[in-house]
């Protein structure tokens, strides 16, 4: 292969790296200062928890949408304001329900969202236990009676 | 017991979910709102002569808020119907003007009609997010007392008016307060 062929290549790749590491990829463009790095860690970690409701599945960090950008900001104030993460987590459900944070809350209508995996997981082990038992006894019982077993025992032994 | 039963079972069940996952619309997010007071909230009228507007003015009153933008495209398709709404004098409507500007405002209710008794002006989206409003137009039903009864995301149909929102303002209305 000579240089003339490879130099497409190498500019598609180039490309491709710029595309996806570009910082237009990232929706954050607002520049707030924080008084504090705890004030900062706050609100980083809130706006990854946050989805953007206009564009399901994607948090705030990542949105560009109009809404997600108020809502950095009301977070923003927030957390300016000495709210504490769990504060400004409920504010947001208050508003628009379990359903804005990632990890929503414990309660009865998250209830199976949170713990159907581990209730199949119970079952789906019982199942397998009801069935490793089933099988075992099918095999370990005989369908010849004691009588007949010897009977075959004699037979067997004719033979050799 | 058959032993066709058990995985048949799990398929029947699979299906059924999945059945019913399939007609729920992912973008309709419950909201908290129903059954809870309104959120309270001041705002200027997009008219700059007129006096504010808060949610005390609708106490004892049957409303409807409506949010809505003249950036919206999807506002223009139920626009009609809400002027038809006004024109018959079935319900007070309010027209929560979101994070929009002025003059476009204006100007859009010129060239579209009016079916607003009262336009609080949200240039901020503050009042917006107060109410969980993600996509415009949201379409908000408040009882006498000032509970939310319903919240109507997207357009109003014809058939949404029809048979959800309109029978539920005749009710509360009948509800004395």
């Amino acid at each position: 292969m000579n240089i003339g062929c490879q130099k497409p290549l190498l500019i598609t790749i180039v490309l491709f790296f710029s595309v996806i590491t570009s910082p237009f990829g990232h929706g954050q463009q607002e520049i707030f200062t924080f008084s504090t790095a705890k004030q900062e860690t706050t609100y980083q970690a809130l706006i990854k928890e946050l989805r953007c409701l206009v564009c399901q599945n994607q948090n705030l960090a990542d949105s560009n949408a109009g809404l997600a950008q108020d809502l950095r900001r009301k977070t923003y104030e927030m957390v300016i304001a000495g709210e504490t993460r769990s504060q400004i987590a409920q504010y947001m459900v208050n508003r628009y329900g379990d359903f804005v944070l990632y990890r929503p809350q414990v309660n009865r209508s998250t209830f199976i969202l949170w713990f159907s995996p581990f209730i199949f997981l119970v079952l789906l082990i019982s199942l397998a236990f009801h069935f490793i038992r089933k099988t075992r006894k099918r095999s370990q019982s005989s369908d010849y009676s004691e009588e007949q077993l010897a009977h075959i025992k004699s037979l067997m032994q004719d033979k050799r | 017991m058959n032993r066709f039963s058990l995985p048949l079972g799990i398929f029947v069940t699979m299906v059924a979910l999945l059945a019913v996952g399939l007609t729920l619309n992912p973008r309709e997010i419950p909201s908290p709102f129903i059954g809870k007071p309104a959120p309270e909230f001041l705002l200027p009228a997009l008219d700059e002569n007129a006096s504010q507007i808060s949610n005390e003015t609708f106490k004892g009153k049957v409303w409807v808020l409506n949010v809505w933008a003249s950036w919206c495209v999807a506002c223009r398709q139920e626009h009609p119907l809400l002027m038809d709404v006004a024109n018959r004098k079935l319900v007070t409507i309010v027209g929560l003007n979101y994070k929009d500007k002025r003059s476009d405002a204006l100007e859009w209710l010129q060239r579209h009609g009016d079916p607003y008794r009262h336009i609080p002006f949200d240039e901020a989206g503050n009042v917006a997010i107060d109410y969980g409003v993600y996509g415009v137009p949201e379409t908000f039903v408040i009882d006498k007392a000032g509970i939310v009864r319903l919240k109507h995301i997207g357009p109003v149909t014809l058939e949404d008016l029809k048979n959800t929102i309109l029978p539920l303002v005749s009710e509360l209305e009948r509800i004395e307060s």
